[in-house]
């Protein structure tokens, strides 16, 4: 097992066609079962067509009703990208991966809004992983995303983060000691995004393959002392945690959107405290993540 | 993306919130010029900086007469004004702006920003305006009040009653609150902000509301739709470095240490910084060079960083995943070239084709030194430099 994804999901590409969405798309296909998972691409001016042979349909609707796809992951321009995910949701997907990097907040914050509205009518709820993420991906089985494949392994360790290349270091840590993943999972570093820390620490929980975690956040935002409290209440698993961001000035944007310290709880030290006093292993040392787990095992 | 004062004033009264009257100037004799214009017995005399606390820094002043405003004019334009937002080598002030005296009877603080946590947007008021807002939620938490807003419903009467009464307007001036902070919240939406403050939002004797001071700023994602708040964009306000490393699309920061340091991915870029912190240096820089690490983006990298005097080392930290670590490194061998790389230098690059990528640095002829781990190549850098 493994969380949110396997080798039997059918996957929707939204933004199939465009740049990005055709090189990673390629690179998904040939990964472990990437063949048989990616079953549909989205765009209303090539419907018909196909590209590495996969059909391309006028929405998401017409393509999960044809092929039967849970999931869908959106490459589609951060103009249109809000409304891509929207579609998604309509079409009531199980889950909608946005790896688009430079929505509009206030894009997000109207269909964070929306789905939410959707599942308080009694609508379906899809839920949102993203945006400006990485993907997920469960080694062995299939990658959703723009990860590189091959550093990963088959295994029993969790990774969840908010940053792409850090999420890469410390599975290829992990990968250097001879230690597989369950799943690793890019959650992204916008502000109004999708799953948090809490939503995934809670899937590694109830995942019966999933052994210990590796938790990465940085500066800004309150998720991940939401997710330690939680942990600390009631998480089974060894967890190590490291925080990125001990040395980010106040009120500077790092990079991502969501990376900028606006409070006094919201700094590296903060969090990173937090986490401990929750029963985490933390390092201040990103080099020591896999090593540390490792040793809790 | 930050704007001045007087270009927030005049964002708020394009959506209907009264300010005081007033305009902008960058000579005395054009500060002088605006109080004639304005009339009346009192002017303030305002520095137009992108940082707060302008007042206790000496950059807010009251006239009484024309030869006053001349001479406030005069010692505020061109001042290093020090403030706790400017860090210790203060702002130049460049831009003034004259505007007509209020009476003020009291000051409130109302402001509009998004919420994390909720995904909605939070629009909070204090009775405590005219303070430092994070000095009062520090100390006196209780007297900041929010209400979250539902951007598909909006801002109701009833929310912004609530934060009216909430901070003690008078009864006489509810209403007059409430529209303020609808079209506040107006603003806010449509201009894409990431924060629309006003502090303080003053009640005058006749009763009127009026924001005396405006601070905003945007989120950068969503610029691309507002060519008209691009044009308030102040390029002497910030880093000429940033401003620099932007057109070649990499994220810079320039921070008090003498590490540069180059990284791919914003995460991994900050745990770089933490590493070289962690074995005993500080780093100069915040560099992400994003996915597309290219010959060109890393030569324009390595310029911008070397451009800062206190650099005494670079530290080079990529992660290669869809880009490969022999690309890489050819752009780095490149880079280091072209610039006359003077200062040590230390590689770490981990991923796909990884031993390519150290063969290609090993027989390039400058003297690179290798790392395997982040932790490695700090405890490198950090002897190299001292």
């Amino acid at each position: 097992m493994s969380i949110l994804i396997n080798k039997d999901t059918k996957i929707i590409t939204q933004g199939i066609t465009g740049k990005t969405g055709q090189f990673h798309t390629e690179k998904c296909i040939e990964y472990a079962n990437g063949k048989n998972c990616f079953v549909a691409g989205v765009n209303p001016k090539k419907a018909g067509e196909k590209i590495f042979d996969v059909p391309i349909y006028a929405s998401v609707k017409e393509a999960a009703a044809d092929t039967g796809a849970t999931v869908s992951v959106i490459y589609v321009p951060p103009a249109g990208a809000a409304d891509a995910i929207w579609e998604a949701c309509e079409a009531d997907l199980d889950l909608a991966i946005c790896i688009t990097e430079g929505i509009p907040v206030r894009d997000m914050l109207v269909v964070r809004n929306k789905m939410k509205q959707k599942v308080a009518k009694g609508g379906k709820e899809t839920l949102l992983l993203g945006p400006n993420c990485p993907g997920l991906i469960t080694p062995d089985e299939v990658k959703i995303g723009i990860m590189p494949g091959h550093i990963h392994r088959k295994g029993r360790i969790g990774v969840v983060s908010r940053s792409g290349t850090l999420t890469y270091e410390a599975v290829a840590q992990l990968t250097e000691i001879g230690l597989g993943q369950s799943s690793a999972v890019g959650i992204g570093g916008d502000p109004i995004n999708g799953l948090k820390h809490i939503d995934v620490m809670r899937m590694f929980n109830d995942d019966p393959d999933t052994d210990a975690v590796i938790m990465i956040g940085e500066i800004g935002g309150p998720d991940e002392a939401e997710a330690a409290m939680w942990c600390k209440a009631n998480m089974k698993k060894p967890i190590v945690g490291f925080i990125a961001g001990v040395t980010a000035p106040a009120g500077k944007r790092m990079g991502h959107a969501g990376a900028l310290i606006s409070g006094g709880a919201d700094t590296a030290d903060a969090k990173l405290a937090i986490m401990e006093e929750c029963g985490f292993k933390v390092t201040r040392n990103p080099s020591e993540m896999g090593k540390l787990l490792k040793a809790m095992l | 993306m930050k704007i001045h004062e007087y270009q927030a004033k005049e964002l708020l009264r394009k959506y209907g919130v009264v300010t005081p009257r007033g305009f902008h100037t960058v000579s005395v004799d054009g500060a002088v010029k605006a109080a004639e214009e304005l009339g009346g017995k009192v002017w303030v005399v305002k520095a137009q900086i992108h940082a707060g606390g302008r007042g206790k820094g000496g950059g807010v002043k009251l006239a009484r007469s024309l030869d006053e405003v001349r001479q406030y004019a005069n010692d505020i334009l061109g001042m290093q004004l020090i403030t706790h937002q400017t860090g210790p080598e203060g702002q130049k002030v460049r831009n003034l702006l004259i505007e007509e005296g209020a009476d003020i009877k009291k000051e409130y603080y109302v402001a509009a920003l998004t919420d994390r946590a909720t995904q909605k947007v939070a629009m909070m008021a204090s009775s405590e305006g005219g303070m430092d807002i994070e000095e009062v939620a520090h100390s006196t938490p209780e007297k900041i009040l929010k209400e979250f807003v539902d951007p598909l419903v909006g801002l109701t009467d009833a929310q912004a009653e609530n934060l009216a009464r909430g901070i003690g307007v008078p009864e006489a001036s509810v209403a007059k609150a409430v529209d303020t902070l609808k079209r506040l919240y107006t603003c806010y939406m449509e201009t894409d902000a990431s924060l629309a403050e006003i502090n303080p939002l003053i009640l005058e004797g006749n009763g009127n509301i009026k924001a005396l001071d405006a601070k905003f700023n945007f989120d950068s994602n969503a610029l691309y739709r507002h060519p008209e708040i691009v044009d308030f964009r102040d390029f002497d306000e910030e880093d000429a470095d940033e401003i620099e490393a932007s057109k070649f699309d990499l994220a810079y920061i320039s921070l008090d240490g003498n590490i540069g340091c180059l990284v791919n991915g914003a995460g991994l870029a900050m745990a770089t910084m933490d590493t070289i912190k962690l074995f005993g240096a500080e780093p100069a820089n915040f560099l992400d060079v994003g996915g597309g690490a290219t010959t060109e983006k890393v030569t324009e990298a390595f310029k911008i960083m070397l451009k800062n005097p206190k650099v005494k080392g670079i530290l080079v930290n990529i992660f290669g995943g869809i880009m490969k670590c022999d690309t890489i490194a050819t752009g780095v061998v490149a880079a280091a070239k072209e610039v006359n790389l003077s200062v040590p230098l230390v590689v770490r690059m981990k991923g796909t084709n990884e031993d390519l990528g150290k063969k290609i640095l090993a027989e390039s002829g400058l003297p690179i030194i290798s790392a395997d781990t982040m932790a490695e190549a700090a405890t490198k850098i950090v002897a190299a430099v001292k």
